[in-house]
């Protein structure tokens, strides 16, 4: 501990200097220094993003692999995951069609909302019991009710093929990751990159090879959703414990067996967690896949905003919450089963399988009766009810009688927080902020760190994009720390009551699947469109994995270590300060970390309340069809992301070491 | 029913369908669908609707796919979209450029509509500031148009960046005390607007026509200097003789592009969609019908193909 604290206290002399510098360049740099440093001059940029655009023409109308361009080899593949969407969809929401077009004639009906919602219900009983049951049926009858289930199911045909594909994916890289090392170092950047790079910047060349329409909005979601699901399975397999692994090679397991018999099923309630990111991410882009043409919910949320009918934008949004909580519950509940032994051979199918049956049975019961009563083929608009009116209503009333006392909030955050902030990241010299980015990494994880962070950091500059980025840096930056200071206390008050949890994860949970578009218009009606709109968006989104990880940590600090506090007579606050809290900083930070990176995937949809940050670049990019810009501009993106990522990683395992938690 | 007996059925129906389907397609060159592109404003649904129907009259087969407004180029170099119908003068412009230099793009000339960009204020503004909507009365009213962060100069909405428009270059040349602020889109835009339409606050912002915004909100378009080309190409024009864009905005035509195969894969099609043209009046009374009293696309389509069936027939040469 000692000799911990003399290590330490040179760096304490360096960061307090580097603050005074950081000042005394505030105030002196626009004077004393020239104006390229701290505006990079247009003519030192590297004219990479010409390069990559020269590239990726020439990889969509030149490229061959042998017998076939690279081109057809790409539509082969979108061919290939078209049918099974084709024939989701089919069954889902158009029925089975002969024919192209206007001149496709109908053969078969789709299942009818009856069926449906009797599947999932058997489903739910089957998986865990009746409270499950309803649960989900009340989710799909919410989508009939409302008027939401044509769309509903048009997005659910999409979901229900991308997850398996992101699952399997995820899961076969996952396990190549666990058994070669090299691999899960090579793979490692390439997820970083998958989850950070907005879907915007590379939409244009995903459009060019896998052609128009949803089957490029489900590779689009397929890329990035399939991370968090090979992260995972590379976690889960290594902590099953070693005894399970050597008992079944004791059993003369081949290797295939092992894998597969062995150390999948033992890490299956780790691997959930997988597929439930990926259920979860995949509704998340469903705004953005519709407007590569996946129509659905995300379709009618867009039409509705652009309308201004705030209400049928929520209802749509409110769909797709529900579509996930079902989805996920049930995946959940499926995974968390545990077979019944099967008794003998001899039973009949119907013992068999009985909830397979009767499920059918039901299927095929409302088809046929769907062609005497068109209310059982389809919820009759009749019944449908809308809340539309009441939420338009409550939003006129909120900005008819409190806009002047949230003016008022505004302004006084603006001009005394965002815009100073703002005006010093913009006049930092950049040589200056890369040298305190590679210092930051020297002091939390040596020279390999700090070579890291500098060179990704100059790339930004090189590049030409300082100026945005660090606008983004702003941005995200007060977004995270306000996210943790809603976040990290709400993590701690729900942690010590079961109740105030349950309900805190389901808001959070909704707040992580309505799509932000939802919240976005009504938000821009309260504080008008800038910066201030941007970052009530990304705490909305990126709070709360502040509160999940918190939470989480807390909850799990030892509990010899807290009766040891109670013991030696802490008062509570004692408790929370100097046992909780610092046991749980490791998780905390994780969480501070997730919180960061939710902030930057929000940077693309802020770019739509008019910020003028990284995330514009690439919607310009994407708007323009510039493909090198996009990619430029998103690269960027991800390596602050990186660099974030990176620096907190190793602060909070130095954290670990000392707490001796390592 | 056994397997086989399903899929013979099905073969079955299929069969018929097509034959069903063969009369009427008879006269036209391809029984593959043509693909139009629906955007997410209303217009642009009833322009492709209006189009998709009466290419369906001809014959042709036809199917909606919903695309994003420039992303649909993409699909459109490849010929896997093929017609979209409405490419505005002053948004599009270059992305519809772009792609006709391709050569995989044609420009199938002009819809009819004309596209009206310019600022504007709601109609009781016009008691605060009573010089409106002379540009020149801007400036007296900059304060009366100020926000805590503009202050003491007026704010100006503008259009997304991706707009273009010129307005900081306006702002600059017309020496105008106002800050311009960029939406990102245009559901931004007019959640402002609806906002302070609400409270009767002061605002300044980009609307554009044909749109339900100028229907819905009573107001009115600044007046500038009208738009010339020397405007925007000669600094010397204009009331400052040292900066261009001393002048409004340019009003455009709404364009039609296709993928360059329709024209030897479908030509019939092909000559019909060059001949569609409509007006700014009904296109407003659509848009208004559908977005404002609640009516729906299809509905309002059927309408104008009942009332207007000489003109339509006469783009399919019927």
């Amino acid at each position: 501990m000692a000799s911990d604290r003399v290590a330490r206290s040179p760096w304490r002399w360096f960061w307090s200097g580097a603050l005074v510098v950081s000042f005394g360049l505030y105030y002196l740099a626009g004077e004393l220094l020239p104006r390229a440093a701290t505006r990079y001059p247009a003519a030192w940029r590297i004219p990479l993003k010409d390069d990559i655009s020269a590239f990726m023409n020439w990889l969509i109308e030149d490229a061959t692999l042998g017998l076939v361009t690279f081109k057809e080899f790409t539509r082969g593949i979108a061919w290939v995951l078209e049918q099974p969407l084709n024939l989701a969809t089919s069954l889902f929401a158009t029925g089975f069609l002969s024919g192209v077009g206007s001149n496709a004639e109908q053969i078969l009906p789709p299942l009818s909302w009856v069926a449906v919602i009797a599947v999932v219900y058997l489903m739910g009983r089957y998986a865990r019991d009746v409270k499950l049951a309803l649960l989900v049926a009340g989710c799909f009858g919410y989508l009939a009710l409302f008027g939401q289930w044509h769309s509903a199911m048009v997005t659910l045909s999409s979901i229900v093929i991308a997850v398996p594909f992101g699952v399997a994916g995820g899961l076969l890289l996952g396990i190549a990751g666990y058994r070669w090392r090299a691999f899960e170092r090579a793979i490692t950047p390439v997820l970083d990159l998958m989850q950070t790079i907005p879907i915007f910047a590379y939409l244009v060349p995903i459009l060019f090879l896998f052609g128009f329409g949803p089957v490029a909005a489900m590779i689009g979601t397929i890329i990035y959703a399939m991370p968090p699901m090979v992260r995972v399975t590379m976690l889960a397999l290594r902590s099953v414990p070693d005894e399970v692994v050597e008992f079944g090679r004791m059993a003369g397991c081949t290797r295939r067996q092992l894998t597969w018999k062995v150390l999948v099923p033992s890490a299956s309630s780790g691997l959930m967690v997988g597929v439930n990111q990926v259920i979860m991410l995949s509704l998340n882009m469903v705004i953005i896949a519709s407007m590569i043409g996946a129509g659905g919910l995300g379709y009618d949320v867009l039409t509705s905003l652009r309308r201004l009918d705030i209400g049928a934008g929520i209802e749509a949004g409110v769909a797709i919450v529900v579509l996930a909580i079902a989805l996920d519950r049930l995946s959940q509940a499926y995974a968390a089963r545990t077979p019944t032994g099967r008794a003998g051979g001899e039973t009949s199918l119907v013992k068999r399988h009985p909830w397979t049956l009767l499920a059918l049975g039901i299927v095929v019961a409302a088809y046929l009766g769907g062609l005497l009563f068109a209310a059982l083929a389809e919820f009759p608009q009749a019944w449908q009810i809308t809340t539309g009116p009441f939420w338009t209503a409550l939003v006129k009333w909120v900005n008819v009688n409190f806009y002047d006392t949230l003016e008022a909030v505004k302004a006084a955050l603006l001009i005394n927080v965002l815009v100073p902030v703002k005006r010093f990241l913009l006049a930092m010299p950049w040589a200056w902020v890369i040298f305190l980015v590679a210092a930051a990494g020297w002091w939390l994880g040596g020279w390999r760190l700090s070579l890291l962070t500098a060179a990704l950091s100059t790339f930004i500059l090189v590049t030409g994009q300082w100026a945005d980025a660090m606008v983004t840096v702003y941005l995200t930056g007060i977004s995270v720390v306000i996210a943790a200071l809603i976040g990290i206390p709400v993590g701690i008050a729900a942690a010590g009551n079961d109740r105030a949890w349950r309900v805190v994860q389901a808001c959070i949970d909704t707040l992580q699947t309505l799509p932000s578009f939802v919240y976005l218009i009504p938000v821009v009606m309260l504080f008008r469109v800038g910066d201030f709109s941007a970052m009530i968006a990304i705490v909305a989104y990126a709070v709360a994995p502040a509160i999940r990880y918190t939470a989480h940590g807390i909850r799990y600090v030892p509990t010899e270590l807290v009766e040891a506090g109670i013991v030696s007579g802490c008062t509570p606050r004692q408790l929370l300060f100097k046992i909780r809290l610092p046991l749980a900083m490791p998780e905390i930070m994780l969480g501070i970390n997730q919180t960061i990176m939710l902030a930057l995937s929000m940077l693309v949809i802020t770019a739509l309340v008019g910020t003028r940050d990284l995330g514009q670049e690439v919607y310009i990019a994407l708007t323009k069809a510039d493909t090198g810009r996009g990619i430029v501009a998103g690269l960027s993106v991800a390596f602050i992301a990186i660099i974030a990522d990176r620096l907190i990683a190793a602060g909070s395992n130095r954290v670990r070491r000392r707490l001796g938690l390592q | 029913m056994n397997i086989f007996e399903r899929v013979s059925a099905v073969a079955m129906a299929g069969t018929m369908a097509v034959m069903l389907a063969a009369p009427a397609g008879a006269a036209v060159e391809s029984e593959d669908p043509i693909k139009l592109t629906l955007h997410d404003w209303t217009g642009q649904l009833i322009t492709t609707r209006i189009m998709g129907e009466v290419l369906q009259k001809a014959g042709y087969n036809i199917e909606y796919v919903q695309a994003d407004y420039i992303a649909q180029f993409a699909g459109l170099k490849s010929g896997d979209l093929h017609v979209a119908m409405e490419i505005w003068e002053t948004t599009g412009r270059e992305a519809m450029d772009e792609a006709t230099a391709t050569g995989n793009v044609e420009n199938l000339g002009e819809t009819g509509l004309q596209a009206i960009e310019e600022w504007w204020y709601p109609a009781y503004m016009k008691e605060r500031c009573p010089g409106l909507p002379d540009w020149t009365a801007l400036n007296d009213c900059a304060e009366e148009f100020s926000t805590p962060e503009t202050a003491p100069m007026g704010r100006y909405l503008g259009g997304p960046v991706t707009w273009g428009g010129f307005d900081d270059e306006r702002v600059e040349a017309l020496e105008l005390d106002y800050e311009v602020v960029h939406a990102g889109t245009d559901a931004a835009l007019f959640a402002e607007l609806e906002s302070a339409y609400q409270r009767e606050a002061p605002v300044l912002l980009w609307v554009y026509a044909p749109h339900w915004a100028p229907i819905k909100y009573e107001g009115e378009w600044v007046e500038f200097p009208p738009y010339t080309a020397e405007c925007y190409d000669d600094p010397a024009w204009g009331s400052n003789p040292d900066t261009a864009y001393d002048c409004g905005k340019p009003r455009g035509p709404i364009w039609k592009v296709a993928w360059s195969g329709v024209k030897d894969k479908w030509p019939g099609a092909h000559a019909a969609i060059g001949a569609f043209t409509l007006d700014n009046d009904e296109m407003g009374a659509m848009v208004a019908a559908v977005d404002l009293e609640g009516g729906t696309v299809e509905g309002v389509v059927d309408q104008w193909m009942a009332d207007n069936e000489s003109r339509w027939k006469s783009w399919i040469g019927m």
